[in-house]
């Protein structure tokens, strides 16, 4: 059985914090806000205080330590190197089993916990228009699955299929004799919402002659599980995910989706248990593909003679692993594409797993920064490797009157090879 | 406990949504980076010069200390609330007010973050040097308080240097402001450069006039390994006696280059036993020529290698053996005491020398890198607190690293001020006549000793 560490785990993580600051320099929540509670020397602080016993988690420091996206980008930034992400996941664990899930954290728990309900509510979601869906009433069951904050103030929907991406592929497409063989772990993004990314995932694994395996079985990795304070139901996920990735022999797993590699990489990776092997296993679509020899297989065709701008966001989950350099490798490998790097593409885009269902002003001001530097970079085209992010930029896009599109990497590789 | 009375008059000054008594927030803004810990009673969040004055004027009248705060990125308690009372946290005071790119001067608010203002003025070709290692998260209310130094202040000068105007809040409460956009001013008193390092115990900063210089044109960086501590810093003065500042000089001794080796993977040969950092920045067809020039001096010296960067990515990669140290400090022990003492220039290894012996003689690791440029040495006494005896035998050492640095003309600090970490040893540098001269500024200007007291002298 899979098992996630315990607030108390995390004492001399906890101690390792020497108070600097430095994290003040990192912390988008704090850069909306400026107070220390909300960045992560002032929520060790309150998770010390409480493993001192010294408060409670009374209303404020539950408030505090809900205000946080899990970026890990003070973890990055600190000089010893203290992982606030998981130690605020943690404390939200605790304050889950002392005081129950909250509202939201229930209803993440319910849906990523369900797959039959999460397809029934993709699928229903894909039938109606977005304005249907804005026009749903109040008491409808599907703004208890989708809680409600998530339908307030203008937000750009989520772009539900009626047609989920593991329901109609392949269970396993052949390659070339003597290449790897990988598994496709395909994550509620693509699965739900963005199918064609699927597809385009497909071909640039077939271009290169790689047999891919796709286990229809694979659950949530359980990020916003993590995100919500719900263990068991990361727990549970892991242990399922485990199970449907181990049935076939595979050399690899592969993500498109930071999030989930994430999930796979380091959530699971600090569990107890059998989970914690699929970690080394995994491997960013991006990484690998440039490790298949892409980059020398792009080169081969002719450079258009139009490009489109295209400028690359870091999403948190890739960059505080150090995956920084191959998604603009490949980008700028792209006949079609004219590269340009925008002021602060490391900052995150201010999504946060289910931060911005709860925090949506914040949420809001840090994506608008984001908005903002990709409107001077002047680029046509946002590319990024994670449908979390994709989601967010796109609502930040369009609350700043922008024209520019947010696209996954793969979309623009699906373009430029041939067939 | 503060009365509900008084949450209320605060209520009324800055609004109820910038005045806490949670737990959780009074946690928050407890400590700083001595990691020390003293919980005040109410934290508030003004946003004016005006607000404050009310504050001080009720604080006053009501005998309630107050403690004003920045990013609480300090070294010595100077923003800690040692007796309860009121914390003031400057953080909504973040306004980059102007930047006057014809007379070069900008007008700041105290909560703006150093690197934030850098980076404003860089995009006008405009420079403002001082750069304390802190300076992506503190700000420049807390850097003029503490009169921040940095790597770059041996050519260019400390905070002080570069503030020629301040608007302050008295203890009392009258908003006064010193000096002015001006770059000359001899009128009254200079009260000014007295707020500078003050540590918030003569008035709250509110409002900071900033001096700027134009941006240098390009930089260059070299890291260059000796196989003595003397080589590193008779090269120190060979490079200034041969008139070249450096824009830093930055120094490691042996036994901060053993515990990168130790903690690191970055190649740094057996050899060295110090390593100097030298950047220069002028115009760029200049920098070659200074580059070689340094090479041709020191290289008599001892020079185990020499890196020149030739980018700005190979620059930082030379930067990042300096940026390790704490980290790989950290896996060496636990903890450590960071001392800033400044000794003259010539007297470097001699110092170093110094905390050697006493490293030696109490047996707990003592490592030193630093300014070498301006002689200004961060000391640091590595231990374990959890094992007995270590903490007292770190205060001892400490004791005579300070008695050290001050037989040999030198200073406890050069740069993180006094606070309450170094209160205790105040009389070891300053006679009782001068502390009695300073005591009376404090007394004239706060009769009650409201605002952060407790700070810089004992009683």
């Amino acid at each position: 059985m899979a098992k996630l560490k315990d607030l108390e785990d995390y004492r001399e993580e906890i101690e390792q914090c020497v108070k600097c600051g430095a994290c003040r320099a990192h912390c988008p929540v704090f850069s909306a806000e400026r107070r220390e509670g909300r960045v992560a020397r002032g929520k060790i602080a309150l998770s010390q205080a409480v493993l001192e016993g010294e408060i409670d988690f009374e209303a404020k420091v539950m408030e505090d330590l809900s205000q946080c996206l899990l970026c890990g980008s003070c973890c990055a930034g600190c000089p010893n190197k203290v992982p606030t992400e998981e130690i605020v996941a943690a404390a939200r664990r605790r304050i889950a089993e002392e005081k129950g899930l909250s509202t939201f954290g229930k209803g993440v728990a319910a849906v990523i916990g369900r797959p039959k309900l999460m397809n029934a509510l993709a699928k229903t979601g894909g039938k109606l228009s977005s304005l249907l869906f804005k026009k749903l009433p109040d008491n409808s069951g599907l703004r208890l699955r989708f809680p409600a904050p998530y339908l307030e103030s203008g937000r750009t929907l989520p772009p539900f299929t009626d047609k989920p991406f593991r329901e109609n592929c392949p269970d396993r497409i052949e390659g070339e004799p003597g290449k790897p063989t990988i598994a496709f772990f395909t994550g509620c993004g693509i699965n739900y919402m963005y199918p064609a990314v699927g597809e385009a995932f497909l071909k640039a694994l077939k271009f290169l002659g790689i047999t891919v395996v796709i286990p229809k079985d694979q659950v949530c990795c359980g990020l916003p599980a993590v995100s919500a304070g719900a263990g068991k139901t990361v727990e549970a996920l892991a242990d399922q995910n485990y199970a449907a990735l181990t049935r076939e022999p595979v050399d690899y797993i592969l993500t498109a989706c930071a999030s989930c590699n994430a999930g796979l990489v380091k959530v699971y990776g600090d569990m107890e248990g059998e989970c914690s092997a699929l970690g080394p296993k995994t491997r960013d679509i991006f990484v690998f593909l440039l490790e298949q020899g892409l980059a020398e297989r792009l080169a081969e065709l002719p450079r258009a003679a139009e490009r489109t701008t295209v400028t690359y966001h870091d999403p948190c989950h890739l960059r505080t692993q150090g995956i920084t350099q191959e998604p603009r490798d490949v980008l700028k490998a792209l006949p079609q594409v004219e590269y340009v790097e925008m002021e602060n593409a490391g900052s995150c885009c201010g999504l946060g797993g289910t931060y911005s269902v709860y925090h949506y002003d914040n949420s809001k001001k840090i994506g608008a920064k984001k908005a903002g530097n990709i409107e001077s970079s002047g680029a046509e085209l946002v590319a990024t490797d994670c449908p979390g992010c994709i989601m967010q930029l796109q609502d930040s896009i369009n609350h700043a009157g922008g024209k520019q599109r947010a696209v996954h990497i793969l979309e623009l590789l699906n373009e430029a090879l041939p067939g | 406990m503060i009365e509900a009375r008084i949450i209320r008059i605060l209520s009324d000054i800055v609004g109820k949504e910038n005045v806490t008594t949670q737990k959780a927030d009074l946690l928050c803004y407890s400590y700083d980076a001595t990691q020390l810990r003293f919980l005040p009673d109410v934290v508030v969040h003004p946003l004016t010069a005006e607000e404050i004055s009310l504050i001080m004027k009720m604080a006053n009248a009501e005998k309630i200390p107050v403690f004003p705060r920045g990013a609480g990125s300090g070294f010595t308690g100077g923003s800690l609330p040692v007796t309860g009372g009121i914390v003031l946290a400057t953080e909504r005071m973040n306004r980059i007010i102007e930047i006057d790119s014809e007379n070069l001067v900008a007008t700041v608010e105290p909560g703006v973050v150093t690197e934030q203002f850098q980076q404003a003025v860089e995009k006008l070709g405009l420079f403002y040097p001082p750069d304390p290692a802190s300076l992506k998260f503190s700000t420049l209310g807390g850097n003029v308080a503490e009169c921040a130094g940095g790597p770059r202040c041996v050519k260019y000068g400390v905070t002080k240097d570069f503030i020629i105007g301040l608007q302050i809040v008295t203890p009392q409460g009258d908003i006064i402001t010193t000096g002015g956009p001006t770059m000359k001013g001899v009128v009254g008193y200079d009260l000014t450069k007295l707020i500078c390092g003050s540590e918030g115990t003569l008035g709250i900063i509110t409002r900071i006039i900033i001096k700027l210089l134009p941006l240098p044109e390009a930089k260059q960086t070299m890291l260059v390994m000796f196989d003595s501590i003397d080589g590193a810093a008779q090269s120190v003065s060979a490079i200034i006696g041969n008139k070249i500042i450096p824009t830093t000089l930055e120094f490691m001794d042996g036994r901060t280059i053993d515990c990168v080796r130790q903690a690191t993977d970055l190649q740094v040969p057996e050899a060295a036993r110090a390593v100097l950092i030298i950047e220069v920045d002028g115009d760029r067809e200049f920098l070659e020529k200074q580059v070689q020039k340094i090479t041709d001096i020191i290289q008599p010296l001892g020079v185990v290698e020499t890196r020149v960067a030739k980018t700005p990515a190979e620059s930082e990669a030379l930067w990042q053996i300096r940026r390790s140290v704490s980290a790989s400090l950290r896996k060496v022990n636990p903890d450590k005491f960071n001392e800033d003492i400044c000794v003259p220039r010539s007297k470097v290894p001699e110092m170093i020398r110094k905390v050697d012996a006493i490293s030696e003689k109490y047996g707990i690791p003592i490592v030193n890198f630093g300014h070498a440029g301006d002689g200004n040495i961060h000391v640091n006494v590595m231990i374990d607190k959890k094992v007995p005896g270590e903490a007292e035998k770190a205060e001892k050492a400490i004791e005579e690293v300070f008695k050290g640095a001050l037989a040999l003309g030198g200073t406890m600090s050069g740069e993180h001020g006094v606070g309450i970490a170094k209160a205790p040893y105040i009389p070891l540098e300053i006679t009782e006549k001068a502390s009695d001269y300073m005591k009376a500024i404090k007394k004239a200007l706060d009769p009650n000793n409201i605002l952060n007291p407790g700070k810089i002298f004992l009683d």
